[in-house]
């Protein structure tokens, strides 16, 4: 998928020759000599090194042997392997051959420990500690301390989410140079000093980053914790299992830790080509929804009053679930499918398949948020199939464009690559925005201010403007916000086609790009075949083994949701879909209750699950194996942690139903699905193309009043479902306010309202880098979010001063 | 007996007034400056190159060879950072000479930057000397007044700012990246290295950082010439420099002098040592280098010579301490200070200090075993040049050179269960208590 040339690796001229412990090797210009003894197989203990952080040389943990500089003379005294670049012709001795290596190791180890609590059996880290595995490697095995240790009152909180166990502390610096290196949230410091030197924060400013969890990752001793997993086990105790987060569409690595069939915490992976070490503290800390005491466990159906039943939801065997949902649907006749976007690329083959094979209808959509025909007609265009750009791209860019994307809120991934590019690059960010915001400041981006629903103006003027430095060596990344800013996708395209610049589209759902690939869209079938196409429907009928597949177009969730309204459409299969995420809440909540037969499948008991026949308890991402597929395009695939008797894989349930309606989907397992899937492979044939496209146009034209245009994403920590069960994360959430310019704020601040054509809403207020008649709020921190309670994607809103004043 | 000394930059000191710039100019003040303006930089370095003047903040660098290590060919601006954060144990020179005459300083500052074509120079002063801060800060207001600072200086076209700076109670800043830390606004502590501040410091800057009395010393150069300078002192350690004796000696004090004086001369100029006391140990310069003891009086205090000893020259602070010292408990003192200024950056200094004293102060009440002393030579030896910079290497110099000397008095505070000493004797004020 990523295609890094081999040649490059090989054909370095740039070696350096040296010797190490009697063993020569080569290794690029400007390694450390610390790495460059972990290539001959020595590894020379160290706490304050960290291969994606700057030197620092604080632990001094790692210091070796030079008897030879590379130039005749050797250093005199033993020097830190993790400031030191490799010279040719140099000679080091590390603690394998050199006594002088070790000695200088075991002294810094005996200073370590000397105001170390050794309170092992009672730490967090315990088996799992860096400081305690490199204390028996290269420590002494009795202390000759015999004094008072210096204690500090214990612990303290850095954040809601994060503790501080000073006196544990080896203030190897870490953590403090992960937040202003990588996040760049600098609230953590060194304060005070000697042995009395410790991590502190400011009184008024907690340590409140969105990856503030990596320090404790980082920690090479146990200082830090998390609120969320203190005391809470043992790692010897733990099972590791690889996954990849569910969260987001960069698709992290990470590993689980689990213990008797539960998650006791979660850590990133190592994976260079996509987080690197690094994960959001939503993918780490976000993961108790699947515990949640309204987790669905077992299958319910409605024994309907006209049947002679209460009316009421039951208890039901999978079997019979299963049949009551084939004869529901059957006698409902056409049908619709949602999908939302948190399926996997399996699930979402399955779903597709489910509405072509069993339903036979091409009425399916994944996007249970906002959308236009036009967003349609771009993923079918210019997304399926394509992976042109990936995040080690993005640090060989010369610009890159955001466009409707807020990376530090809707992907962390991309935020931290592009904050490395730009810190250590030469790479620039330019943000198609209404206005500056903290996560474009860390970017050092240039702001191209933009009202909402303005940007198809702002993305054609970069054609035009040699200025902004858009052209064959940029990346423009556009985020799903673009797709009801009227002929914003199709001004990208055309900016991208004629400046050379390569285009990708960043949404924010882990299973968006996987459902765009396997079809779970009115236009395309799996493998990105145009349901236009005939013979693309061949292709993938006789793939399938039936006579033909509908060739009707299908409808978009708008429109399947306006059909259930109307009547067009009796039944509806229905999962992972929160009616206040859709571009109408009411509508959407009105089609359910409309409908004539809903299938809900569902992880837990929502509104829709309350609504439904027939509800199956869906498996959470640990209790199956799956793919989910990044905003690159790249697969990700990870295996089941639990085997849980009482959900099912989305697959195994649609394929439940499609045998009791005898159009079997020809698989049960996560396994066979993948199986056809790779049978079926992508598609070789013409693409859909935007031509004829029709610019979108807001899906209600909202001129309802109002002198504010409304801006809005979701806060990277909000109230969505999954990241329900853990307070001390949620406590990390920014507060919700509204933003508007100084302006406006002095006019109306600081408490506002605000109203839209679906109501209003006082929350406080802050002054930011807006226009006058911009207003920002968070779209799901509070009531039920800026759709249900506020106004329509794209209309515009009042502010007045907020009723308490 | 008194033309032993070389009163250069000391010269002054006694004069009325000696601070203000009338008095300073009424001497020839300020003269070398146009003599340097009538130079090309690169001649002035040379000049200074060929005087032999060695760093004066203790490592003893080649002056003008640091000069020329700044690159010409950088675009970014020079600076010109003058180290006046004397916290040394024992060092007082630059603070005296700042006080006493700082347009010394202030014209030695506008050559050098001249030399090495800095407009922007910092005067970094030791924050707990707010007198002398004031002093400096008046001083640069009156060369600005009298136009040897700012725009177009003497009609040369040369521009200069001078900012003077007060450090805020480190220690550590006196090292010379941590005070470009500190400088910067940041947490003083000291800065990984390459790159050097001769080509990034200040504000990633090519950047020189010299000690006061460095600096000071450039206009006598500049005026008297490389020869004058280098007619004086050793061979290798040219030129004078100010020895600032305290301690038991009867006239403690700064002695301006040639390198290479010897410590028996000095204690002569003193008015030799207390009434009824012998030396019995001294440091060469400062409590971070190694004690010297009564057989080294003879030592020339050079550089070399110094260095041959077993000891550093270092700033010429010797502090002299007669019979009626206990060296257990001076050099538990001097540990506290270390343990007290240690940044906490590194582990061998940070934790190392914390334990050296703990291990000190239980040899001085006499708690322990012979044992202990060679464990803490050991903690010594896992100290000294493991850590990030020289702080920790000046933490563990008086003691292995007070066990190396006086292990017998280490011994005899265990045999005798505690200090055989009595403080009170060796206070300055011993003898002449007076009861109510």
């Amino acid at each position: 998928m990523t295609l890094t040339s081999d040649s490059g690796a090989t054909e370095r001229t740039d070696l350096v020759t040296l010797t190490i412990d009697g063993v020569q090797v080569s290794v690029p210009k400007d390694t450390l000599v610390i790495r460059a003894a972990e290539q001959i197989g020595v590894q020379v203990p160290r706490f304050c090194d960290h291969p994606l952080l700057a030197p620092v040389g604080a632990c001094r943990q790692c210091l070796v042997d030079i008897p030879d500089a590379g130039n005749g003379r050797g250093f005199p005294k033993p020097q830190a392997s993790c400031t030191l670049p490799v010279a040719e012709g140099m000679v080091v001795n590390t603690q394998a051959t050199s006594e002088v290596a070790d000695k200088a190791q075991q002294g810094i180890m005996e200073f370590l420990l000397i105001n170390h609590p050794l309170d092992c059996p009672v730490c967090d880290k315990g088996g799992e500690c860096p400081l305690q595995n490199q204390a028996m490697s290269n420590g002494r095995g009795e202390t000759r301390f015999e004094g008072y240790k210096r204690t500090f009152p214990k612990p303290i909180n850095l954040s809601p989410q994060v503790l501080l166990d000073r006196e544990r502390c080896i203030v190897c610096q870490r953590c403090t140079r992960f937040a202003e290196e990588i996040p760049g949230d600098p609230f953590i410091a060194l304060v005070e000093r000697g042995a009395m030197q410790q991590i502190g924060i400011a009184e008024d400013a907690p340590f409140l980053s969105y990856f503030a969890g990596n320090v404790i990752q980082i920690c090479p001793v146990g200082a830090l914790t998390s609120e969320d997993y203190r005391f809470r086990s043992r790692p010897f105790d733990l099972v590791s299992t690889p996954g990849v987060a569910e969260h987001d569409s960069c698709g992290s690595a990470i590993r689980v830790d689990h213990r008797r069939g539960k998650v006791m915490r979660r850590l990133a992976g190592n994976d260079p080509e996509v987080n690197e070490e690094w994960i959001t503290d939503k993918d780490r800390f976000a993961f108790h929804y699947a515990t949640e005491s309204d987790r669905l466990t077992y299958p319910q159906v409605r024994d309907r009053v006209e049947d002679g039943g209460d009316g009421r939801l039951r208890p039901a065997s999978w079997p019979e679930a299963f049949a009551v949902a084939a004869r529901g649907l059957q006698a409902a006749g056409a049908t619709g499918v949602l999908t939302g976007g948190r399926i996997t690329a399996e699930d979402g083959f399955a779903y597709s398949k489910f509405a072509r094979v069993a339903l036979g209808t091409n009425d399916i959509d994944f996007r249970s948020r906002p959308l236009s025909a036009e967003e349609t007609a771009f993923l079918a265009a210019e997304v399926v199939l394509r992976s042109s750009v990936t995040y080690a791209d993005l640090e060989q860019a010369s610009t890159v464009v955001l466009a409707g994307l807020e990376p530090e809120d809707e992907a962390g991934m991309v935020f931290l690559r592009l904050r490395k590019a730009t810190r250590h690059g030469t790479t620039g960010v330019l943000a198609i925005a209404p206005g500056m915001t903290r996560g474009l400041a860390k970017l050092n981006a240039r702001l191209l201010r933009t009202a909402p629903g303005a940007e198809a103006g702002a993305l054609e003027s970069l054609v035009e403007h040699a200025r902004h430095g858009v052209d064959k060596n940029s990346i423009i990344l556009v985020g799903e916000r673009l797709a009801t800013s009227p002929g914003a996708l199709a001004a990208a395209v055309t900016a991208a086609a004629r400046t050379g610049a390569r285009l990708a589209w960043v949404p924010r759902r882990a299973g968006d790009r996987g459902a765009v690939e396997t079809g779970c869209l009115p236009n395309l079938l799996p493998g990105g075949r145009p349901v236009a196409d005939p013979v693309a429907r061949v292709d993938v009928a006789s793939a399938w083994g039936v006579d033909h597949l509908p060739d009707a177009p299908g409808r978009d969730a708008d429109a399947i949701v306006a059909a259930l309204l109307a009547g067009e459409l009796g039944g509806l299969v229905i999962g992972g879909v929160d009616p206040d995420d859709t571009a109408d809440p009411a509508a959407t909540r009105a089609a359910i209750e409309a409908a004539s037969f809903v299938v809900a499948l569902e992880l837990r008991e929502t509104d829709v699950t309350r609504g439904a026949d027939v509800v199956f308890p869906v498996a959470p991402v640990v209790d199956k194996a799956g793919t989910f597929v990044t905003w690159e395009g790249r697969p990700r695939s990870f295996e089941q942690v639990f085997a849980s008797p009482s959900s099912l894989p989305d697959l195994r349930i649609l394929a439940g139903i499609a045998e009791e309606m005898g159009r079997p989907l020809g698989f049960r397992t996560v396994a066979e699905a993948r199986a056809q899937m790779e049978e079926i492979g992508p598609w070789d044939g013409d693409r859909a193309t935007l031509e004829g496209l029709e610019p979108a146009t807001p899906s209600q034209p909202g001129q309802a009043g109002g002198d504010f245009a409304l801006s809005t994403w979701k806060l990277l920590v909000d109230n969505g479902s999954m990241q329900d069960g853990d307070k001390a994360y949620r406590a990390t959430g920014r507060a919700p306010v509204a933003r508007l310019s100084q302006a406006a704020y002095d006019a109306h601040g600081p408490t506002v309202t605000l109203t839209g054509d679906r109501g209003s809403v006082t929350i406080p207020a802050e002054p930011a880098d807006l226009a006058d008649d911009v207003v920002w709020v968070p779209a799901n921190s509070f009531g039920n979010g800026v759709l249900a309670d506020l106004a329509s994607p794209g209309s515009r809103v009042t502010v007045t001063k907020g009723a308490d004043q | 007996m008194a033309d032993t000394l070389t009163p250069v930059l000391t010269d002054n000191w006694g004069d009325e007034r000696a601070w203000t710039l009338a008095s300073y100019e009424a001497r020839g003040g300020y003269r070398a400056l146009d003599k340097a303006f009538s130079m090309a930089p690169d001649a002035i370095i040379e000049e200074v190159k060929d005087s032999g003047l060695r760093g004066r903040g203790g490592a003893g660098f080649p002056t003008g060879m640091k000069w020329g290590f700044i690159p010409q060919d950088n675009p970014r601006p020079k600076y010109l950072v003058v180290n006046a954060d004397e916290s040394e144990p024992g060092t007082c020179k630059d603070i005296p000479l700042m006080m006493a005459s700082p347009h010394t300083l202030v014209e030695g500052v506008i050559i050098s930057s001249y030399a090495i074509r800095a407009n922007k120079a910092f005067i970094y002063i030791r924050g707990e000397v707010l007198h002398v801060f004031r002093r400096v800060q008046r001083a640069v207001q009156e060369a600005y007044l009298a136009g040897h600072l700012g725009k177009n200086i003497h009609g040369t076209g040369y521009d200069l700012d001078v900012v003077v700076h007060a450090g805020a109670g480190a220690y550590i800043c006196g090292e010379e990246t941590a005070l470009l830390e500190g400088l910067e606004g940041r947490r003083g502590q000291p800065r990984l290295r390459p790159p050097f501040p001769a080509v990034a410091g200040l504000y990633a800057s090519p950047t020189v950082i010299n000690n006061v009395e460095s600096i000071a010393s450039v206009p006598s150069i500049i005026a008297n010439g490389h020869q004058w300078f280098a007619s004086m002192g050793t061979e290798k350690s040219k030129g004078f420099g100010i020895f600032s004796l305290s301690g038991h000696v009867k006239n403690p004090g700064q002695y301006e002098a040639p390198l290479g004086i010897t410590l028996r001369r000095l204690i002569l100029l003193a008015g030799g040592m207390r009434d009824g006391h012998e030396l019995k140990f001294w440091t060469p310069g400062g409590s971070s280098t190694p004690l010297l003891t009564a057989e080294h009086l003879d030592v020339p205090l050079d550089f070399e010579a110094v260095g041959a000893a077993g000891s550093m020259l270092g700033t010429r602070a010797l502090q002299i301490f007669d019979d009626s010292t206990c060296v257990v408990r001076a050099t538990l003192r001097w540990t506290e200070f270390y343990k007290h200024e240690s940044c906490g950056k590194c582990t061998p200094c940070r934790e190392g200090t914390w334990w050296l004293v703990q291990t000190l102060s239980a040899l001085e009440k006499g708690q322990g075993s012979e044992a202990d002393l060679d464990m803490l030579l050991d903690q010594c030896d896992n100290i000294l040049g493991r850590s990030f910079c020289a702080l920790a290497d000046g933490a563990v110099s008086p003691i292995a050179s007070s066990i190396q000397f006086f292990r017998d008095e280490y011994v005899a505070h265990l045999t005798g269960g505690g200090c055989p000493f009595d403080p009170a004797l060796s206070t300055a004020w011993a003898g002449q208590e007076v009861n109510a």
